[in-house]
């Protein structure tokens, strides 16, 4: 058995991010860290390689760095990396990303089950997955909780509105899971070492036979015209308790469908 | 507002001179991997241990797991790191806390190593894996109530009796002393100061714990009672006779101390960069008055000489080529250092330096013990001194 884990190497969240003034790309130091997000995913699939004597292998895009992400995913257990490092995939949307990886986990071949994250942290469109999975022609399961592999289905409690609902679907599958569905072990000092070793493959768009005019800024049909401050945080509704707060309260909460 | 004149992605306020540059991949992957594990496992949780004055014996197993314990020996279970990564291991622990740093260093440097260096491979089987997993706990007992800096003056002895061995006497400050399931104890016998690796249930060998401490309170330090405590042939280390045996573990664990130091140091000046550019008096972050600039600037420079410091010994012991007397400078200048910045970090901190809401008073306490332990000050001024200008002067 085989899992393909899609985990973004990304610009440390903790260290300023800033924007190429020209091309106002962010502009991704050579030090990225493995996508928070992501090491849920990579929990999950380990989880269920150990289960399942399954081998587990990392997919990523964008620019490759000394690989310090894809390592802290190695170092944590996966078997081997795809790294799809490529000039011509700056500016790339969320569609060619989705395009690409789906095009590396087929290249890779023999992939039974597709784990990502629900929402990356820097990009967060929340896409990619289902994207995935189209192009793939494959079922989304998606705010994935818990998932669990019996036999060829797999079985997944989707978070919803209310609560959660019981999903099955039989593998081949893409399944999304949600920040603290496990809690992520920590690579261990044998495994860091180990990682050092491990293979980790770097195709371009064309090794994965993904055309130059396909992919980037033009391939993804979007320019980035302008880039503004976000507007400062306004001053927030005071409420005033007139012994009647609550009501207040309960809706606003409503609302923002907390409750 | 304050007025950082700060060129962006120029300066780093948290690593001034770059110091990450030195270190590879692999040991900022490590180091980054250990500072998640305190932030998450011990941070959180430091300050009611501390107030309660206990270490929950459950984090052995954490740390175990991680590969914590006697990382930088070979085989047996231990991770097989490099000497520098111990020491950046040490130095990321030692910024949650010193009870948290002494924990891996005595059962890593003081307990694992002697019986990985010295140890029968019947003792090496017996007792270094589960050890290295955190199953077993160990402690280390050389110092005596009235022999503390001048060991080669302990009480507690060895004697033979048929194939077996007698201990008797007391041992004082002993670090996990009444968490430990194993203790290497040293003891003078007829030949010289021999090491024992004696199971903690043998009869005749009681831990009591020490209480009233105003440092260190995130770690159990004990007396150790060793009353006709009798053991079989293979208790004893085979593999040294002498001082040197308890010297060379405590080289070890210096070592770790001198990284760990920095990172006790690194948490103070963090906390107060931090809370200078909160705290407003007179209409004004106090990090706009000079005074404050200076004090930041002052410990901003000792945490990263400290660093420096560190790095270059890590190299060094890595190549194998190293003196005591090197480790001792390490030492000597690290754990001053980090004392007088967490001094430093508790006066900018006012008020709220006293208190177990941050992180301040407390690495200042535990420093205290750091500046004693492990050869106090004095002894490893001595022994630059003596590396120096060839001339001892400890008697
Ligand atoms: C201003 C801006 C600039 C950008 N510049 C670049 C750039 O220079 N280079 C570049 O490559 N991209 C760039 N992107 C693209 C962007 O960062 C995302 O990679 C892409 O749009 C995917 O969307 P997302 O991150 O919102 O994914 P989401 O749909 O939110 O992610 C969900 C899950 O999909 C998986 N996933 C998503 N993206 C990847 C990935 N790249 N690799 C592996 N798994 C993934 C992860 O498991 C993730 O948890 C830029 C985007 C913007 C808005
Ligand atoms: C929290 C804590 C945990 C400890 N854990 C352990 C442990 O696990 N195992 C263990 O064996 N020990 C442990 N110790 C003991 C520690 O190693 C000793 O306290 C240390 O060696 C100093 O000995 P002492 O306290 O007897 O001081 P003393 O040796 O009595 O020294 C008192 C003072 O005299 C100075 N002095 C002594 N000799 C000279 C000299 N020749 N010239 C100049 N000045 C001198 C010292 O520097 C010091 O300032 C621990 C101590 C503490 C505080």
């Amino acid at each position: 058995m085989k899992i393909a884990v899609c985990a973004k190497q990304i610009p440390d969240p903790a260290t300023p991010y800033s924007l190429d003034p020209e091309t106002h790309f962010v502009v991704r130091p050579n030090d990225q860290v493995l996508d928070d997000t992501d090491r849920y995913g990579v929990e999950m699939a380990l989880q269920l390689a150990e289960a399942n004597d399954a081998e587990v292998v990392l997919v990523s895009m964008g620019p490759a760095g000394n690989l310090q992400g894809v390592r802290q995913a190695l170092a944590m257990g996966a078997d081997k990396a795809i790294v799809v490092d490529d000039e011509g995939l700056r500016g790339s949307g969320a569609l060619v990303t989705a395009k690409v990886l789906a095009a590396a986990i087929q290249q890779e071949g023999g992939v039974d089950l597709v784990i990502t994250g629900t929402e990356s942290t820097d990009g967060y469109t929340g896409v990619v997955p289902q994207q995935i999975a189209a192009l793939l022609g494959l079922p989304a399961l998606s705010f994935a909780r818990k998932v669990e592999l019996d036999g060829t289905t797999l079985k997944v409690e989707r978070i919803s509105a209310t609560g959660y609902d019981d999903v099955e679907c039989p593998l081949p599958a893409v399944v999304a899971v949600t920040s603290g569905a496990v809690e992520p072990r920590y690579p261990t000092f044998k495994g860091i070492m180990a990682a050092k070793s491990k293979p980790v493959e770097q195709p371009t768009a064309a090794d994965l036979g993904i055309a130059a005019d396909a992919i980037g800024e033009a391939g993804s049909g979007q320019e980035i015209t302008s880039v503004e401050d976000a507007p400062s945080r306004t001053a927030g509704t005071k409420i005033v308790d007139e012994g009647e707060a609550f009501q207040a309260i309960v809706e606003l909460l409503e609302k923002a469908k907390v409750i | 507002m304050s007025t950082h004149a700060v060129r962006p992605g120029l300066v780093h306020p948290r690593d001034f001179l770059e110091t990450d540059r030195l270190l590879d991949d692999q040991e900022r992957l490590l180091r980054d991997t250990v500072r998640r594990f305190v932030d998450d496992k011990v941070l959180p949780n430091v300050a009611e241990w501390f107030e309660a004055g206990t270490y929950p014996r459950e984090m052995a197993a954490e740390m175990g797991a991680l590969g914590l314990f006697g990382m930088h020996l070979d085989g047996y279970g231990c991770a097989g790191t490099s000497n520098l990564e111990y020491g950046l291991a040490c130095m990321e622990l030692e910024a949650g806390d010193s009870g948290t740093r002494s924990f891996v260093s005595v059962q890593g440097s003081l307990v694992m190593f002697p019986i990985w260096a010295f140890g029968s491979e019947e003792q090496k089987q017996e007792w270094l894996p589960r050890m290295a997993a955190g199953e077993v706990i160990g402690c280390f007992g050389l110092t005596e109530a009235d022999a503390g800096s001048d060991p080669g003056s302990m009480r507690t002895t060895a004697r033979r009796d048929g194939d077996d061995w007698v201990l008797n006497g007391s041992k004082m400050w002993i670090t996990n002393g009444n968490l430990a399931d194993v203790a290497v104890v040293w003891a003078k016998a007829e030949e010289g100061i021999r090491g024992f690796v004696v199971p903690t249930d043998t009869p005749g060998f009681e831990a009591v714990e020490i209480h009233q401490k105003l440092s260190l309170r995130a770690s159990v330090t004990s007396e150790l009672v060793l009353n006709d405590v009798r053991l079989p042939a293979g208790a004893v280390l085979p593999g040294v006779v002498g001082l040197k045996g308890p010297l060379s573990c405590l080289n070890e664990a210096r070592f770790g101390i001198l990284f760990g130091a920095v990172g006790a140091g690194r948490a103070c000046f963090e906390a107060a960069l931090d809370y200078a550019g909160e705290r407003v008096m007179f209409g004004k972050p106090i990090a706009s008055f000079q005074l404050i600039q200076r004090q930041l600037a002052e410990m901003a420079a000792t945490v990263n000489q400290g660093t420096l410091v560190s790095y270059q010994i890590g190299r060094m012991k890595d190549a194998g080529d190293i003196d005591p007397a090197h480790i001792s400078m390490g030492k000597f200048a690290n754990v001053r250092g980090a004392l007088e910045v967490a001094r430093t970090a508790r006066s900018v901190l006012g008020a709220n330096g006293i208190t177990l809401e941050y992180p301040v008073i407390r690495h200042m306490n535990n420093l205290e013990s750091v500046y004693t332990y492990e050869g106090t000050h004095e002894i490893h001024t001595l022994i630059i001194g003596q590396a120096l200008t060839g001339i001892g002067a400890f008697e």
